[in-house]
């Protein structure tokens, strides 16, 4: 009770009501599928954390956006994460050594936590020319994924990229990107997206500190508890697809009534993902709800696979 | 969208990107809450401070660090003898760099409230925006709240700290500068462009002021003699050529290849790009809201106007010119209530996909001057190329040995210690890099080459 009654003392100085962070902590178990009665639990993961599990964050082939998505985790907001919930022992974005010493940091965390720390890798692996169309320090991805990655308690894959290879892997893939368990030849989590929604990282990382194990995974090595349905499945446009009402032109009447994008070439019957539901942005909004079809950005060899787009598949 | 777009990326540089270039974490640790609540009350409005405050963050420090695990702080550049801010003014920092975590996230919900999501909006499609059903008074007012509330952060917050920090490193006038600066523009305010460019295009010769042309850009040219391509000619961007070497590239500064930039050149010359160019544009051309706004904050440091071209400056522009377009948004986003309530509610124009075309498109994005170039035959994509701010200002030298900004910018940089190249990355960051790229000191003693990284 002493420690419940400290946390929320310390989430009231924040400016953070108990019970603001109890509909958070019901969101984010309903999010990860648990039954209601995890959700103390999932409070007590961000409250006291015997020891903060380190991360291990690899940028390769990417855009930063990933991390950026991050960013914008709301309830917890990202400090919390960082300073209380994990220990983020290297990222490159928002690390404060740089050069010679972030590669040091970066041996000294593997070294130190080895076998137990969580590798989250964001962005592609090039895997011609020995890969050497990307290198961090003069290590190229490849180098760096296949002497980090297998130390690690469980590697994520973060976004699009870093599960199946992303932009850098539409054809021609000039630099052979691949996701980084093709390219290593190991299973990773995934969390696809472009960018993936940061409710989804921290619905897999509190069930890791919750369970001590990952989530239940498709074959695709996605958590069910975000990837376990289409977009269309839980459209709230679905029902104007069932009764053939559809956006045929933007800015036309029936794009301002809401309509079906299905022929506005909306992937949302072939793209598993929570975004209808998680929203983004604390649920400020979702690309459909944006009256932009759904793209595809979380499945396989998207680009190759979803395009051209704006076309009826 | 653009300009929220601003609000959000200069904070997060300056506060999560740069800051900690200045700003020493552990000498917070050591200063007085009372002092530091006292000093924030005298240069700053923020909404959050006092003694209790201070305290309760430096513990939140303290506790962290205790921990023993200190995650993205370690092994960084703690007691380095160029931070030059007293303890209080190190804690001020660190309790605003937090505030800014969460404010930014707050921040990027004006791009998911008429975007779909932050990052990468989708609401924007060949011919104009689809998020039709956002444009009612509800989700505008949203979007003001939440413009209001980072504004205010802004002018409270971030530029008192920008000024308060600058004051210690008054030094960094001199360092850090460069020669020509190249301005495409933003925020159109009318049919005409550029003459409606509320951010004007302009070039800047040899940092003369007195006269700035306007920037065309049919004198643009890439040179990729020093980049990792298949050598060719200066190329403009409508002919221009992506052709990587088919290798494993190989790191060589001396004399051959040594980046995946391209180098631009204006009539033959490198050019800065960036908010310190945009701003030097608008303040040579006497533009109303900027200008008075740059000779304020160099009457407030007591520093010359030649100051403007270092690394200050270009901090120091970053944080002006995110003010001056903050305090324009609300008027923006009142002229579309305004459309609203006429009726014109059109948000989209028909289009056809031509068979044969060239187009391009020329903005100023936060970090600098974008060109995109498009050749289209048969009906499809010929050709397509972008000059991106960050090829602009990290670009590697050409054919006739001209540095590129960043190379220029680093001549010179005192380093107290070559192991520890605080300084370098200083000026690095102050171009808010769009990369993670690899640089090298040579320590003139022993001749021994640090590799190190700037991120």
């Amino acid at each position: 009770m002493e420690k419940e009654r400290s946390f929320y003392q310390r989430l009231k100085e924040k400016g953070v009501s108990r019970r603001d962070f109890m509909k958070y902590c019901t969101a984010l178990t309903a999010t990860m599928g648990l039954s209601s009665s995890f959700v103390p639990k999932v409070a007590e993961v961000f409250a006291a954390p015997a020891q903060r599990p380190p991360v291990v964050w690899l940028h390769f082939a990417e855009c930063t956006g990933c991390s950026e998505s991050l960013l914008r985790s709301q309830y917890p907001y990202i400090d919390e994460l960082v300073l209380e919930v994990l220990s983020v022992e290297y990222h490159e974005t928002i690390m404060a050594a740089a050069g010679y010493q972030a590669e040091e940091q970066l041996h000294n965390a593997i070294k130190k936590y080895e076998g137990k720390f969580i590798c989250i890798v964001e962005g592609g692996v090039g895997t011609k020319y020995n890969g050497g169309y990307g290198k961090v320090g003069g290590r190229s991805f490849l180098e760096i994924a296949k002497d980090v990655c297998p130390k690690a308690a469980a590697v994520i894959a973060y976004g699009t990229c870093a599960t199946f290879g992303g932009i850098q892997a539409a054809a021609p893939n000039p630099g052979g990107y691949k996701g980084v368990g093709e390219a290593i030849g190991m299973k990773t989590l995934n969390i696809p997206g472009c960018p993936p929604n940061p409710i989804n990282l921290v619905g897999t990382v509190v069930n890791y500190l919750l369970l001590g194990k990952l989530p239940d995974l498709d074959d695709m090595g996605r958590p069910m508890f975000a990837f376990g349905s289409t977009i269309h499945d839980k459209c709230p446009r679905r029902s104007h697809f069932e009764n053939e009402e559809f956006v045929e032109e933007f800015g036309s009447e029936e794009a301002a009534l809401g309509y079906c994008l299905y022929k506005m070439g909306c992937r949302g019957p072939e793209t598993y993902n929570n975004c209808p539901t998680a929203k983004f942005n604390d649920g400020t909004s979702w690309p459909v709800e944006a009256g932009h079809p759904c793209i595809g950005c979380s499945q396989p060899n998207f680009w190759d696979t979803m395009t051209p787009f704006y076309e009826e598949m | 969208m653009h300009a929220a777009q601003f609000q959000h990326d200069h904070l997060v540089h300056f506060y999560h990107l740069h800051a900690l270039d200045w700003v020493d974490i552990v000498s917070a640790l050591k200063a007085d809450p009372k002092k530091t609540a006292d000093l924030a009350d005298n240069v700053s409005n923020a909404k959050v401070g006092g003694s209790a405050y201070y305290k309760q963050v430096q513990q939140r420090i303290q506790t962290f660090v205790d921990s023993g695990q200190l995650g993205p702080f370690s092994n960084a550049y703690w007691g380095h003898p160029a931070y030059k801010l007293p303890p209080e003014a190190n804690l001020m920092a660190c309790a605003h760099y937090i505030e800014a975590l969460r404010l930014q996230a707050r921040a990027a919900r004006m791009h998911a409230v008429f975007g779909g999501k932050n990052p990468h909006p989708q609401f924007l499609v060949v011919g104009g925006i689809t998020s039709v059903a956002d444009l009612k008074p509800d989700r505008i007012a949203e979007f003001l709240y939440l413009q209001k509330e980072t504004q205010e952060f802004i002018e409270n917050v971030y530029i008192p700290d920008l000024v308060a920090v600058a004051s210690f490193y008054k030094d960094w006038g001199a360092i850090g500068g460069t020669t020509n600066f190249l301005a495409w523009g933003e925020f159109p305010q009318g049919e005409n462009e550029p003459e409606s460019l509320f951010m004007p295009r302009g070039l800047i010769n040899k940092r003369d002021l007195a006269n700035i042309p306007l920037a065309i850009q049919e004198k643009v040219a890439e040179n990729v003699t020093r980049a990792w391509y298949e050598d060719g000619p200066d190329l403009h961007p409508y002919k221009g050529e992506t052709k990587p070497l088919k290798e494993d590239p190989k790191y060589r500064p001396d004399g051959g290849k040594y980046s995946w930039f391209k180098a631009p050149r204006y009539e033959g010359e490198p050019c800065e790009v960036g908010p310190l160019a945009r701003v030097l544009v608008a303040y040579g051309k006497g533009h109303k809201e900027i200008k008075p706004l740059v000779d304020a904050t160099l009457q407030k440091l007591g520093i010359p106007a030649a100051a403007l071209f270092s690394t200050l400056g270009r901090t120091a522009a970053r944080g002006l010119e995110t003010i001056a377009i903050g305090q324009a948004m609300p008027g923006w986003i009142m002229e579309l209530l305004e459309n609203i309530k006429s009726g014109d509610t059109k948000t989209y124009t028909s289009w056809e996909m031509p068979d044969e075309g060239m187009g391009l498109g020329l903005n100023d994005v936060p970090r600098g001057s974008l060109g995109h170039w498009i050749n289209i035959e048969g009906g499809k994509i010929k050709n397509y190329q972008y000059v991106v701010p960050s090829t602009w200002n990290f670009g590697p030298r050409d054919d006739k040995g001209k540095l590129g900004p960043v190379e220029e910018a680093l001549i010179g940089t005192p380093v107290a210690d070559a192991k520890q190249p605080l300084e370098v990355l200083r000026t690095v960051h102050s171009f808010d890099p769009c990369v993670a790229c690899g640089v090298h000191v040579i320590d003139p003693d022993s001749n021994q080459v640090y590799k190190f990284k700037v991120i």
